[in-house]
């Protein structure tokens, strides 16, 4: 063979080679999208979380409410666990701890005081009680502390009464009495379920079942004064005033479960997107229930969208209806006026019309003077508060003294047990956004995966599950932190603009610009390997001739 | 919404009375203005303002009422710390050399310049969130600021307000000549105004006729300002302006008359009534100089003289809070009439619709005699479709030639002749007065470059160096791999063996 020969046919291997080893490599690394790694496993395995809710009770007894003997041999802790049941994925389970104890000298004394409520404030000075325990007194069954005819007793704070007996088989009943109370100041189904309602089926939970509030870091709270006729009405609202003393009070209760800003405006020349109807047997108008919910958009579009902040709003409206159209009432299903003559929406806020009185119109001329009765408006906003939160009506049990909420209007396990639900449903949103995130990223692989989105799935992660872990230990307030924070790292991690790079970069567009290039390069080099390769494989076979 | 749900029981809270507030003295005010201006080009200016007045400190208040006062920007003063806020929408230029000096002038475009509180620390990013949230209230593209058009002047823009230091490094200023302004920028504006467009004078605010116009700049002023003579206390400032141009030539059918009903197609009806303080002021100064040459109606019944930019001027004022306005007869058209005529002219434009009719402009003028007549059209060049073009771009558009048609005075007086018998070349336009004759003349067709975009550029350049890249490269990889030796001639190639034909032929020896 001729030296020419072997120096060309090397020449054509090294720029195969060269091809092959640089040239593919540098191409390959170039055109890379780069994608961090992501704890798959770790988010499929979120998928079956199975969440432990533990709500420890501490069970006090006083001398005289249980038999001695029985007394003796209290045992140190029960554990009640009973699975709720949701057709949902997670799987959530409930425990109440009971950890039982004789009562100290000064509890003693405190609850063989005249009432209750006296009884209750001097229990509550020395110690605050964590967010989500319960603390159930057992008292004597003949203590006068509760009325003869009933049972138990529930706080507004905390704490829990129940009566005592003396019966062989006391500790079965008065642990029945417990747990029948500790239902009722702690979580339940349904309170689960109306948080989980964007997660569950919609077969069980229907869109016109009350949705509660999104769970969000904060919330803007404004007041808005409608007055769709100033030339009639001058109306004058102490909203400040009512603020200070009614709205502050009851969201500084509330604070556990985000930051609130709150704000007023005065709005003329808003009216509702409804005409109302004249109803001649009572000479007033009416809106009917079907027509309420048209009402809202056209009002929206004035009340300005809160441009400060990224939080959701909470509109509450006070409508003075205008001269030609009052009064007006709100009819509801049944065509019975409502009483409050007040409605709202779930997620967006609510409505209350306010009519002038009809004898201030015969007093003097145009326009009135309207003083609004601001404590009248304010119960009715503050419950459309309550219901927005989804902070539901208590279920009393039977033969059981309630004693409704304090001054700030919220008793503080029902901030429990919205803390609960919250945090059920951080984690359920945290869950899920995760994994649609995980799947979409799986399906489309030239998403880049930046660094910093990843170390935000990762934080997400670590944090839904210290969220469970607190839940199942009984520490609420840290688990309702962590699972906050398990929500906002994975929406950041969602919604970061950087995975939307490449994903409009269609493959057809790549080989037209790769093809004038590539393929005049290929076919030289593959051609001339064929070449070798029929060569070799021919001077292979012609020395087995010769043999 | 989806759901509404009627509120029915309620006995679950029940509040104390709290101590009774009394009704405090209003901490808010509104005064509405119209400023009508006859222009001397023969337009008319129509300049708004809306000046609402709050005595709070919105800095310092962490819950914040309001009344008149919009919300939406008083969140962005006490979020952002804005000591100002300039921001006006121009749509147009003012041509100070045809209208006079404008009250207030903005460049065409977006404009928005921000004094911050000193107490701000980052203000780029303030800054950056500012435009990014205006750009959300007023739906403009104020979201494409950013460092590359954003300045900190020296020297100019000096706050308007209340001010204790300019240290100019809280000031930011911007303009984004591009912006167009359009209805969607109007609609957010006359949400701010407490009453809406349902009373006062924002009645006149309709947009279609608003932005038929040579000149729409809308704009938005907060400043701080005294809230007394002595200054003790400072009050927030926001002024709404909205200056329009009409063309009057264009609505009026080449008069320059205008009333409130032709400018606005609206009438003012009723006073807005949580202002305090609403007016018209129509500019009459041509009428006391020159001797009656224009009338208002209806009359005034009060005048209002003063300096106005250097000059003399004498304004006509109607207060729409004096009942005597409006009751006489339900709404107020303002209207004004020009006594003699100007000028014997007639201008006749119609406007182009894109593919759909072209321009006419037609202009009824009086030539001197010897004189020489000028009419330009401006006009943008501007890409077409790309479906639009012809096959032959390059070739040009071409522009339909004017035509003058006109009556030229005879030299000669001719005979009036009877038309039956004269001959027919002189008979084809009919003429009246035979001290005339009529002649219709035609320019040129004229022939427009327009821009042609190259459709296939991109795609040409990769295709030109993929290929330059793969000769270069297919000749060096033949250079390489190829062997190459010198082959013996054996029977000789195909042009030897063609000689050796010929060669035969000839009965010459072969090679």
């Amino acid at each position: 063979v001729p030296p020419e020969v072997v120096r060309g046919k090397r020449a054509a291997l090294y720029f195969a080679a060269v091809a092959i080893v640089l040239g593919l490599p540098i191409w390959w690394k170039t055109t890379e999208t780069y994608r961090a790694p992501l704890p798959y496993s770790e988010i499929s395995g979120l998928n079956a979380l199975q969440l432990r809710l533990m709500v420890p009770i501490t069970v006090v007894f006083t001398r005289e409410s249980v038999p001695l003997d029985d007394q003796e041999k209290l045992p140190f802790t029960v554990v009640h666990e009973r699975e709720i049941p949701l057709k949902y994925k997670m799987k959530i389970k409930c425990r109440f701890q009971k950890a039982y104890r004789r009562a100290l000298d000064h509890e003693e004394e405190a609850l063989s005081r005249g009432s209750v409520q006296e009884a209750e404030t001097t229990l509550a000075e020395p110690q605050e009680q964590a967010e989500g325990s319960l603390t159930v007194y057992v008292i004597s069954e003949h203590s006068s502390l509760l009325p003869q005819d009933r049972m138990s007793y529930i706080g507004p704070k905390r704490t829990a009464v129940v009566r005592g007996i003396m019966h062989r088989e006391a500790f079965n009943i008065i642990g029945r009495r417990i747990i029948q109370v500790a239902q009722a100041m702690s979580l339940t189904e349904d309170v689960l379920a109306a948080a989980l309602a964007d997660h569950l089926p919609e077969d069980k939970w229907s869109s016109d079942k009350r949705r509660p509030l999104k769970s969000s870091l904060g919330y803007e709270i404004t007041f808005s004064l409608l007055n769709p006729d100033p030339k009639s009405h001058d109306v004058y609202w102490d909203i400040e005033g009512a603020v200070r003393r009614y709205v502050r009070p009851f969201l500084n209760a509330l604070s556990a479960v985000g930051n609130f800003s709150v704000d007023s405006q005065i709005l003329y020349y808003a009216v509702l997107g409804v005409n109302p109807r004249f109803d001649p047997a009572s000479s007033s108008y009416y809106l009917a229930a079907h027509s309420l919910p048209h009402v809202i958009n056209p009002v929206e579009s004035r009340l300005g969208s809160s441009a400060a902040s990224l939080y959701p709003v909470l509109n509450f409206l006070l409508y003075v209806p205008e001269l030609a159209h009052s009064p007006l009432y709100i009819q509801d299903k049944d065509g019975a006026p409502v009483a409050t003559n007040a409605f709202h929406s779930p997620r967006w806020g609510g409505i209350m019309v306010y009519n002038v009185d009809p004898k201030a119109y015969n007093a003097s001329e145009l326009p009135v003077k309207v003083e609004v009765d601001i404590v009248r408006v304010m119960e009715v906003f503050l419950a459309q508060l309550r219901l927005l939160f989804g902070i539901a009506q208590p279920q009393v049990p039977p033969k059981c003294l309630f004693s409704g909420p304090q001054s700030e209007g919220l008793m503080a396990w029902e901030l429990d047990r919205l803390l609960w639900a919250r945090s059920v449903e951080n984690l359920a949103t945290a869950t899920t956004t995760l994994t649609s995130l995980a799947q979409l990223l799986g399906k489309i692989s030239n998403i880049v995966i930046k660094d910093d989105v990843a170390s935000e799935v990762y934080k997400a992660v670590a944090a839904v599950q210290k969220a469970a872990e607190e839940l199942a230990s009984g520490h609420l307030a840290s688990a309702f932190v962590a699972s906050q924070e398990a929500v906002t790292s994975s929406e950041r991690a969602f919604f970061d603009p950087s995975l939307l790079h490449l994903l409009y970069f269609p493959d057809d567009q790549k080989f037209a610009i790769y093809i004038p290039l590539f393929l005049p390069m290929a076919v030289p080099i593959l051609l001339s390997l064929v070449k070798i390769f029929l060569e070799t494989r021919k001077s292979w076979k012609k020395p087995e001739k010769t043999d | 919404m989806a759901a509404a749900v009627p509120l029915a029981v309620l006995a679950l809270l029940l509040l104390g009375p709290g101590g009774w507030g009394y009704a405090e003295p209003l901490r808010d005010s509104l005064r509405e203005e119209l400023v009508i201006t006859p222009l001397p080009s023969g337009d008319v200016a129509a300049t708004f303002q809306f000046r609402t007045r709050w005595d709070s400190d919105l800095l310092q208040e962490e819950v914040s009422h309001y009344r008149l006062f919009p919300k939406a920007l008083g969140q962005l003063i006490s979020k952002y710390s804005l000591r100002e806020l300039h921001l006006s929408l121009t749509q147009g230029f003012w041509r100070t050399r045809y209208w006079g000096p404008p009250f207030l002038q903005a460049p065409s475009g977006a404009e928005l310049w921000v004094w911050f509180q000193d107490t701000v620390t980052d203000v780029d990013k303030s800054w950056k969130e500012l435009s990014n949230i205006l750009s959300g209230i007023f739906c403009a593209s104020l979201n494409f600021i950013d460092s590359s058009n954003t300045v900190t002047p020296t020297a100019s823009f000096k706050p308007l307000g209340l001010a204790n230091g300019t240290d100019h490094y809280f000031l930011r200023y911007a303009v984004l000549p591009r912006e167009v302004v359009c209805t969607e920028n109007l609609t957010p504006w006359k949400k701010l105004l407490p009453c809406s467009s349902k009373a006062g004078l924002s009645v006149l605010l309709k947009a279609d006729r608003l932005f038929h116009t040579s000149y729409h700049s809308q704009a938005v002023h907060i400043r701080p300002v005294c809230r007394n003579a002595r200054c003790t206390s400072v009050s927030w400032e926001l002024r709404q302006t909205l200056s329009v141009v009409f063309d009057a030539f264009v609505t009026g059918q080449g008069k320059k008359d205008w009333s409130l009903f032709r400018m606005f197609s609206r009438t003012l009806t009723e006073p807005c009534p949580l202002a305090s303080e609403s007016r018209v002021y129509v500019d009459i100064t041509s009428s006391s100089q020159d001797n009656e040459t224009l009338e208002v109606n209806p009359p005034p019944l009060t005048t209002y003289q003063d300096v106005i930019l250097g000059t003399r001027k004498t304004y006509a004022v109607y207060d729409l809070l004096d009942m005597a306005v409006i009751s006489s007869s339900r709404n107020l058209n303002i209207q004004l009439k020009w006594k003699r005529p100007l000028e014997n002219g007639y201008i006749h434009y119609q406007p182009a619709q894109d593919r759909l009719q072209p321009h006419l402009l037609e202009m009824l003028i009086q030539l001197p005699a010897n004189s020489v007549s000028k009419v330009s059209i401006q006009f943008e060049r501007a890409l077409l479709k790309w479906t639009e073009y012809t096959p032959d771009p390059n070739h040009g558009f071409y522009v339909s030639p004017s035509v003058i048609s006109a009556l030229v005075p005879s030299m000669v007086a001719a005979k009036p002749v009877d038309w039956e018998e004269s001959p027919l070349f002189s008979s084809l336009f009919p003429v009246s007065d035979s001290s005339s004759y009529f002649v219709r003349l035609y320019t040129e067709p004229l022939l427009v470059s327009l821009p042609t975009p190259d459709f296939s550029m991109p795609y040409n350049v990769i295709c030109l160096t993929c290929t330059v890249v793969a000769v270069c490269y297919g000749s060096f990889y033949n250079l390489l791999t190829r062997t190459f030796h010198i082959e013996e001639p054996s029977t000789g190639g195909l042009a030897k063996r063609l000689a050796n034909l010929i060669r035969r032929a000839r009965g010459v020896p072969p090679l």
